[in-house]
């Protein structure tokens, strides 16, 4: 790990003044992610600006008839959470769906939306990597890319976006609250948050240099049952090869994101319009644009086999 | 195997000195590197630098305080075997996959290697060695024993802490990927339970008596 200089943020205007005050800072919540890269030398940065105890760490009701999740409330506290077990269930789903006990104590809200991929090789340091060393090439799309993403991809980079919390607040239309170095603060959805990676793979949200996320807020509960399901080399403690995050009402429409095949959580409102007519019918028009390479392509037919389960539970 | 505390320095000690010298030399030119500042041209500007790079911090570890000074970059996990000599936490992976540093902070159980030290001021942190005695066991210490939940023991204590959170998270209410009504009461089911230790390998494979001796302390609470 390289040697860095620490400060504790003293509010979340100052904690963006910090990280902005120098080249190379960065904002550090549960650390989980950005210290398993620090140690790995992937991200180095010369300053860490810790946010917590800010105050970011409750979850409070809105004026709207939804919920304010500070960026700093546990993924653990999030999931327990009664009102989210209660309304919004398919993202207490996503939250257990994810990593282990002890990382989900230590995780964070805001943290979890910004972990980065695993593609394999931007864990190698040794390899070309256009997202990890940018202009080096790309060593998935011709490489091992099984895990990799099947549509949403391009010739720079076809890393997923490897959460599930983002998808199953990507079916709850959330958005993303966040304060700038002057103190202006600004409301983000989630369907713009996360970036395609184009020529610029590097660049994996709308985040401006400094601007730390407050909190996210989830609109009135849409009722309906709520499903999240991860499909996985192991049963447990593993990232999704494809998740199904879905709501689905009684007449049979519904809303639905996937996971794991893309690299930002996957959502077409025009698909899920299809829900009553079946998997196949929303699968169609969601990965109507899927390019998939050799590897990866079962995740095409998994994707949809996983909504046609999730379907016909939810008629069952 | 007891350490030495003597005064007399043992080769692992010079070892551990030997790192942490390599790394406050190596340190100016990385960090210049890094943040392009200019190399400090004072010997003042290069202590002041230096000073950055170290922090004091002070929490409780088994009841006991502790102030101790680090390298920033020292995790928790390291602060514990190595600063303060309690090498009953393990470090297995060291990136949050294995779960053999598992300790408890504020009563919550975390990986201690991915977490700064720094970031655990007035914290209160529980380690193995915090749990029981030789003499006076912890009841899911005695049940590991009872079941023979191990064989090479190295990733006993991460089980251990890991284990008796998992009940009392049971306990709490929170649900888990098993768990099929997230909002009612929870069973301590196997299945909850296996899927709750999903974060603790165990190489040597001593899944099914780690289980049994859970169960047992299970029975004992209820
Ligand atoms: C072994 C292992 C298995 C895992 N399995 C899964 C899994 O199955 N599913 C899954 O979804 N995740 C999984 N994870 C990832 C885990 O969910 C993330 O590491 C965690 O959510 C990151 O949150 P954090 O608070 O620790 O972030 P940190 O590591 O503290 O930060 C991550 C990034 O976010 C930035 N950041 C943090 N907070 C803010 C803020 N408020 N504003 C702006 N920037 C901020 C940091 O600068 C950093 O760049 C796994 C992780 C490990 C180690
Ligand atoms: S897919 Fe993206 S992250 Fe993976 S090697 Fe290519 S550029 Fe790097």
């Amino acid at each position: 790990m390289r040697a860095f200089s620490y400060e504790r943020a003293s509010s979340p205007q100052a904690a963006a003044q910090a990280a902005m005050a120098r080249d190379n800072a960065k904002f550090i919540a549960g650390g989980t992610n950005l210290l398993d890269l620090m140690k790995l030398e992937i991200e180095t940065p010369t300053h860490l600006v810790d946010v917590n105890g800010l105050g970011l760490d409750t979850i409070e009701e809105t004026d709207a008839g939804g919920l304010r999740i500070g960026a700093l409330v546990s993924n653990t506290a999030l999931a327990a959470d009664e009102r989210v077990r209660r309304d919004y269930g398919v993202l207490t789903r996503a939250i257990v769906a994810g990593a282990s006990g002890q990382l989900r104590n230590k995780a964070t809200t805001g943290g979890n939306l910004l972990q980065r991929t695993r593609c394999p090789y931007f864990y190698d340091t040794n390899m070309p990597c256009n997202k990890r060393a940018p202009g080096t090439g790309c060593s998935a799309i011709e490489g091992f890319s099984r895990s990799l993403a099947a549509i949403g991809g391009s010739d720079f980079c076809i890393a997923t976006y490897p959460g599930d919390m983002a998808v199953a607040m990507r079916v709850l239309d959330a958005e993303i609250e966040t304060v700038d170095p002057d103190g202006e603060t600004r409301t983000i959805p989630i369907a713009d948050f996360h970036k395609l990676p184009g020529e610029t793979p590097e660049v994996e949200n709308e985040l401006r240099p400094g601007e730390l996320i407050t909190a996210v807020t989830l609109p009135a509960s849409v009722g309906g049952r709520h499903f999240y399901h991860k499909v996985r080399d192991r049963s447990s403690y593993a990232f999704a090869l494809v998740s199904v995050a879905a709501i689905v009402n009684e007449d049979g429409t519904g809303r639905v994101a996937l996971g794991g095949i893309a690299p930002k959580p996957w959502r077409d409102e025009t698909a899920e319009a299809e829900m009553p007519n079946g998997a196949s019918a929303v699968m169609r028009r969601l990965l109507a644009d899927a390019k998939p390479t050799e590897e990866n392509q079962f995740k095409v037919p998994l994707a949809e086999r996983t909504l046609a389960a999730v379907l016909s539970e939810a008629k069952g | 195997m007891k350490r030495e505390h003597n005064g007399g320095i043992t080769r692992r000690d010079l070892m551990i000195v030997g790192a942490a010298t390599a790394a406050t030399y190596a340190f100016p030119k990385v960090a210049y590197g890094q943040a392009n500042v200019e190399a400090p041209a004072s010997g003042e500007a290069l202590k002041a630098l230096d000073a950055s790079l170290k922090s004091e911090v002070s929490f409780t570890v088994n009841g006991t305080a502790r102030d101790i000074a680090v390298d920033n970059r020292t995790t928790l996990l390291d602060a514990l075997r190595e600063t303060l000599q309690l090498t009953g936490t393990k470090k297995g992976c060291d990136h949050g996959q294995c779960g053999a540093c598992t300790v408890s902070v504020n009563g919550r159980r975390i990986n201690s290697c991915l977490t700064l030290a720094v970031m655990h001021q007035d914290d209160e942190i529980t380690s193995i060695e915090g749990l029981g005695t030789p003499d006076d066991l912890h009841p899911m210490q005695a049940a590991f024993i009872e079941h023979d939940g191990y064989q090479c023991g190295y990733c006993t204590p991460g089980q251990i802490c890991s284990a008796k959170a998992t009940l009392e998270e049971i306990r709490a209410g929170i649900p888990s990927h098993v768990t099929a009504d997230i909002t009612g009461p929870i069973e301590a089911s196997d299945d909850e339970i296996r899927e709750r230790m999903s974060g603790n390998i165990c190489r040597c494979g001593a899944y099914s008596n780690i289980l049994a001796a859970i169960k047992d302390v299970k029975g004992q609470n209820a």
